[in-house]
């Protein structure tokens, strides 16, 4: 009887034991230990996005900057790279939970539509001085992070635009220059395309989701659209919208300048290594991928870069404002060693390195993108597509959800040009419309 | 006979024990020990099933998008509003659930009779007692060991269009076609998604069948043989007979599974698949975690439980009749 009573008592205290280990325990902030290190003792959490050739290469990266960051503060940084591929679930998770770590990233393309969300603190008064203010930073870099008149709840880490890269031996020995319209693009992918020796005009991950939206909106504006009213409603079913598909998807469907197995590459890995491997002749990609190209063994002196071009007669847009911005969720126990954390992050000095080291441009003031400091060219075509052809994404909060049912059609209908349906306009309309309508039901 | 009457007269005349005292019932830990011993089970049934079970149909009540993640109880009640965008076939979201239902339908009817029918076939095969028995039996229940993320990610080379082993096969060596097709897009994907589905569970379905057959006595066997049953008439009337019980658990399972596949679909196309494989827990994900719609992810949910239940239900009055049947 004793050893049955034993028995039950102790389930029932390993159950009690376990579901206390299951509900949420907020360390707090320790007490300061040095004047000048008000927070040392402090342990924080950092989600960073996967800028870098692999995870592994971030965390070779991004772990000698937290030592720094330790060694000067006391604040220990624990860091957790997510694949771009999760990043969005997860921190969705850790909004609605309320369990998650201290600071994320972001991809700044959902920077209003995270901040809606009220699960991130907003920088304004004491907290945005704290990291330095606004003024540190481009105002091109600023814009992505929200609409005018709102406290942002990201700031800008790292910004990209899209431009066209070019396999520089490929059109020397076609005899061809970089293009400046997009029928000079066409008749030059036409040229190289081989589809018997593996050669292909131009290669794009067709089949990945953010990157078609990414896509459409640059050609829909280069037709005078947006996919979004000056209210931030969605509008999709217009010529533009249906143009800024049809460009885009008849590099597969109608031109053939691109390999049909591209409708398969659900991410932008793939595609980067098609081009690196030396076959391709052009790629519109971010420019980080100067890193991901080097990884797989194409350096900056084998490929040229030129502003995606845009139709004769269309509107000069060769991308928009894309990047990674950084941002403290509402929850976190340790507000004030985070915002240490971002000021560090986005000082002039880290930003430099961080900025190199990923290929990326630094949205801080007069901070020198060191990453193509040998190669001049590139520095100054980079510097020019942000400065000429680049304009904001739209800041409304239903961005998300346009990537998802817009950015979602358009692989949709890559995958129907690639097992040899034919897509007409119509298709494209009625593909836009069901998406507006999700849009309205959703 | 009168006996026992009187028995029962005395018995009746007699005091209650556990009736005395005023109605109280004195505590012993050996009355208590069962109930103690089953809390940490309820509260880990309630904690892990009911509980989400029932958020997740006060979900389906409530407008939580992307507004109101952080702060649920702010999310405004809609009563039966996500019901009816699940169910209006006429716009694009509730169309896409009824494509989704359907297609899961085939998917699960295809899966769980092929697998059922591999299962079925490799255990009759490997009942009967011959040199390399246990190698073969190792062999045929591998897949199921293997973690489903690895397997499945491996099958999504081998269907790569242009670099996979089954287009190198079908092409280079066999060349059956040669224009090499996909099998990740379009049409094909919905068989490369059933051929993934078999190859996981068939491994389930021989393991169960197999363990059931353990149970039918040899003698059986022998007896029919010498009353002239052929093989087929002894799998017809002896193995598959006594099978029944196995069978109907077994293929209840099965259906309940397949039928909220999520994995096989999601690592293989992502989550984004092609409209041939876009089962019904992908379409729900995508309109919780992809549209930021939980409120109307949760009313699919709940329509998905409603009719698996349904499943169960009607399964337990089959199977009650073919017990009394029996």
């Amino acid at each position: 009887m004793k050893i049955r009573f034993l028995a039950a008592g102790a389930t029932v205290a390993a159950a009690a034991l376990a579901l206390s280990a299951c509900s949420p325990g907020a360390e707090p902030a320790p007490t300061p230990t040095d004047a000048d290190k008000p927070y040392a003792g402090t342990v924080l959490q950092y989600w960073a996005t996967n800028q870098g050739s692999s995870l592994d290469n971030d965390v070779e990266i991004l772990q000698p900057e937290l030592d720094k960051f330790e060694e000067l503060t006391g604040i220990k940084v624990e860091l957790e790279v997510i694949p771009w591929s999760d990043m969005t679930n997860n921190t969705l998770a850790a909004a609605v939970s309320g369990q998650g770590p201290d600071v994320v990233n972001i991809g700044n393309t959902n920077a209003t539509t995270l901040n809606t969300t009220g699960a991130f603190l907003p920088f304004a008064g004491e907290d945005l001085a704290a990291i330095g203010g606004a003024e540190k930073f481009y105002e091109s870099a600023w814009e992505t992070t929200g609409p005018a008149g709102v406290d942002p709840t990201s700031i800008p880490l790292y910004s990209q635009v899209y431009g066209l890269f070019y396999n520089l031996a490929l059109f020397e020995e076609a005899g061809l220059e970089p293009p400046t319209t997009w029928e000079e693009l066409l008749a030059a992918a036409e040229e190289l395309t081989d589809a018997d020796a593996g050669t292909w005009g131009i290669v794009a991950p067709a089949g990945t989701v953010n990157v078609a939206m990414h896509i459409q909106y640059i050609f829909a504006n280069q037709a005078g659209g947006s996919p979004f009213t000056a209210d931030g409603e969605p509008d999709f079913v217009t010529d533009e919208n249906v143009e800024g598909v049809r460009q885009y998807l008849d590099l597969m469907a109608t031109q053939k300048v691109m390999n049909p197995s591209n409708a398969q590459y659900t991410d932008g890995g793939q595609a980067t290594a098609d081009f690196a491997g030396g076959k391709i002749g052009m790629y519109m990609a971010q420019t980080g991928n100067v890193n991901a190209l080097r990884a797989n063994g194409m350096e900056p002196t084998e490929y040229g870069v030129v502003p995606v071009p845009a139709p004769r007669g269309s509107d000069q847009v060769g991308s928009f404002i894309a990047g990674t911005n950084i941002s403290i969720f509402e929850f976190s126990k340790n507000k004030e060693a985070a915002l240490e954390f971002v000021k560090f992050m986005t000082s002039p000095e880290e930003s430099e390195i961080l900025n190199k080291a990923y290929g990326t441009l630094p949205p801080v003031r007069d901070v020198p993108a060191t990453a193509f400091e040998a190669y001049p060219e590139l520095m100054d075509m980079w510097t020019e597509i942000l400065a000429d052809y680049a304009i904001p994404m739209a800041q409304v909060p239903t961005v998300s959800a346009y990537q998802a049912n817009v950015g979602g059609g358009v692989v949709g209908l890559f995958g129907n040009a690639a097992t040899g349906s034919t897509i007409t306009d119509d298709d494209i309309r009625a593909m836009l419309t069901e998406a507006q309508q999700k849009m309205a039901t959703g | 006979m009168s006996n026992t009457t009187l028995e029962n007269s005395a018995t009746a005349m007699m005091p209650r024990r556990r009736s005395g005292s005023g109605g109280k019932r004195r505590f012993t830990w050996g009355k208590a020990t069962p109930y103690l011993l089953i809390i940490p089970a309820i509260l880990f049934e309630l904690l892990i099933h009911v509980v989400p079970m029932v958020v997740g149909v006060w979900m389906s009540f409530i407008q939580l998008t992307q507004f109101y993640i952080t702060n649920w109880l702010e999310a405004p009640f809609i009563g039966f509003d996500n019901f009816k965008v699940a169910l209006d076939f006429t716009n694009p979201l509730g169309q896409q659930l009824a494509e989704s239902f359907g297609l899961t339908f085939a998917f699960t009817v295809l899966t769980v009779g092929v697998s059922w029918l591999f299962g079925m076939s490799a255990s009759i095969v490997l009942h009967r007692s011959f040199r390399g028995r246990g190698l073969l039996r190792t062999l045929f229940l591998i897949p199921y060991a293997i973690p489903a993320y690895a397997g499945i990610i491996t099958w999504k080379f081998i269907f790569q269009r242009d670099t996979g082993l089954l287009n190198e096969f079908l092409v280079n060596v066999l060349h059956v076609t040669g224009d090499a097709p996909f099998w990740l897009i379009g049409d094909n994907a919905f068989w490369s998604l059933v051929i993934v589905a078999v190859w996981q569970q068939w491994p389930f379905a021989f393991l169960m069948i197999m363990a059931g057959m353990q149970s039918i006595p040899e003698e059986l066997f022998e007896a029919a043989a010498i009353d002239g049953a052929n093989d087929w008439q002894q799998i017809r009337y002896v193995t598959l007979g006594l099978m029944k019980p196995v069978n109907a658990v077994l293929l209840l399972l099965l259906f309940l599974w397949t039928f909220r596949e999520f994995n096989t679909p999601f690592v293989l196309f992502g989550a984004r698949p092609p409209d041939s494989a876009n089962l019904l827990v992908v379409t729900i994900y995508q309109s919780s975690f992809i549209q930021w719609n939980f409120g109307l992810g949760a009313a699919m949910s709940v329509l998905l439980m409603l009719f698996l239940i349904l499943v169960a239900a009607l399964w337990a009055l089959w199977n009650r009749r073919v017990r009394r049947d029996a």
